[in-house]
């Protein structure tokens, strides 16, 4: 490894194994799983489901970065975009099921279980 | 463990950053998770999405950390927002899922983390690292993403622009007014 060379490389990437970005990013996932698996709440379901989004993305940027390869951070670009596509929709339907049952506790709704 | 202090103390200022953004990032997700007002939630979920740009920018992705502050925490947090206020969700009537339920689903969340960081971290796993060779800084810059959404990636990226007309469509569609809805 020359010192030239060196001094490109960001020092993160020097310093902390990919190891550890995985193991942030699986918590990340995990958070995000519990939030969907506990809260009643729609809104909060969907932000629970965007914090999942986000895991993958830093894990896609992380490898990525790591190994130099520009196709991981062009496919957060477009997961970036289909979660905007996503939110818009998502929440027309949270403010419809409000109109038609004045609230948005998930467990209204649990006849679409069957 | 040892080894472990022992990497931790040779850390430069940006080893401590990386592990300070980590540690906001995730408490600020459990908080995006627990916060009893929504409207807490939603700035939760900003602090969180602000911590994930640091690490973008740590990691040399300087196009993404300002795209994810501008589409996550710019568009999509404000449409949360909006949502929260439009819908006057401030008063606590949401009763909460029994105890039983919130445990089993914390015991779940657990056992598949136990369970994908047991796969990680399994010997035959060979999770790679760089390569000081063949290592380019400029990965992540603004340069050489274009060039390649241009060239590689021209049909997903023009298919976007469907999927955002569909969206679109859509999400007027919903919010429209129909004959048979209840007015208040």
């Amino acid at each position: 490894m020359q010192p030239t060379q060196n001094v490109l490389i960001p020092e993160v990437i020097q310093q902390i194994p990919l190891t550890y970005y995985i193991i942030i990013s699986t918590a990340l996932f995990v958070i995000g799983i519990i939030g969907v698996l506990t809260r009643r709440n729609a809104i909060i379901i969907f932000m629970s489901i965007e914090l999942m989004l986000n895991a993958v993305n830093l894990l896609l940027i992380a490898f990525s970065s790591y190994r130099s390869d520009s196709s991981g951070q062009v496919f957060v670009f477009f997961i970036m975009a289909v979660a905007a596509a996503e939110v818009s929709v998502g929440l027309a339907i949270i403010v419809m099921i409000y109109r038609n049952t004045r609230s948005i506790d998930v467990g209204l709704l649990n006849k679409l279980k069957w | 463990m040892s080894e472990f202090l022992n990497q931790f103390k040779q850390l430069t200022a940006t080893g401590y950053l990386f592990w300070v953004l980590a540690i906001l990032a995730l408490l600020s997700a459990v908080w995006v998770v627990t916060a009893r007002n929504p409207i807490h939630s939603v700035l939760a979920l900003i602090a969180t999405f602000f911590c994930l740009s640091g690490h973008y920018i740590l990691l040399n992705a300087q196009f993404l950390a300002a795209v994810n502050i501008i589409v996550y925490a710019g568009a999509i947090m404000v449409l949360f927002l909006f949502t929260i206020m439009f819908l006057n969700l401030r008063r606590e009537d949401e009763e909460s899922k029994t105890n039983l339920t919130k445990m089993a689903a914390v015991v779940v969340g657990g056992l598949l983390m136990v369970m994908l960081i047991t796969i990680f971290r399994a010997k035959s796993a060979q999770v790679p690292t760089f390569n000081p060779v063949s290592f380019d800084s400029r990965t992540g810059l603004v340069e050489n993403l274009g060039s390649i959404l241009y060239s590689d990636y021209i049909l997903p990226f023009e298919l976007a622009s469907v999927l955002f007309l569909v969206a679109m469509v859509g999400a007027v569609m919903l919010g429209k007014r129909e004959a048979g809805d209840r007015h208040f």
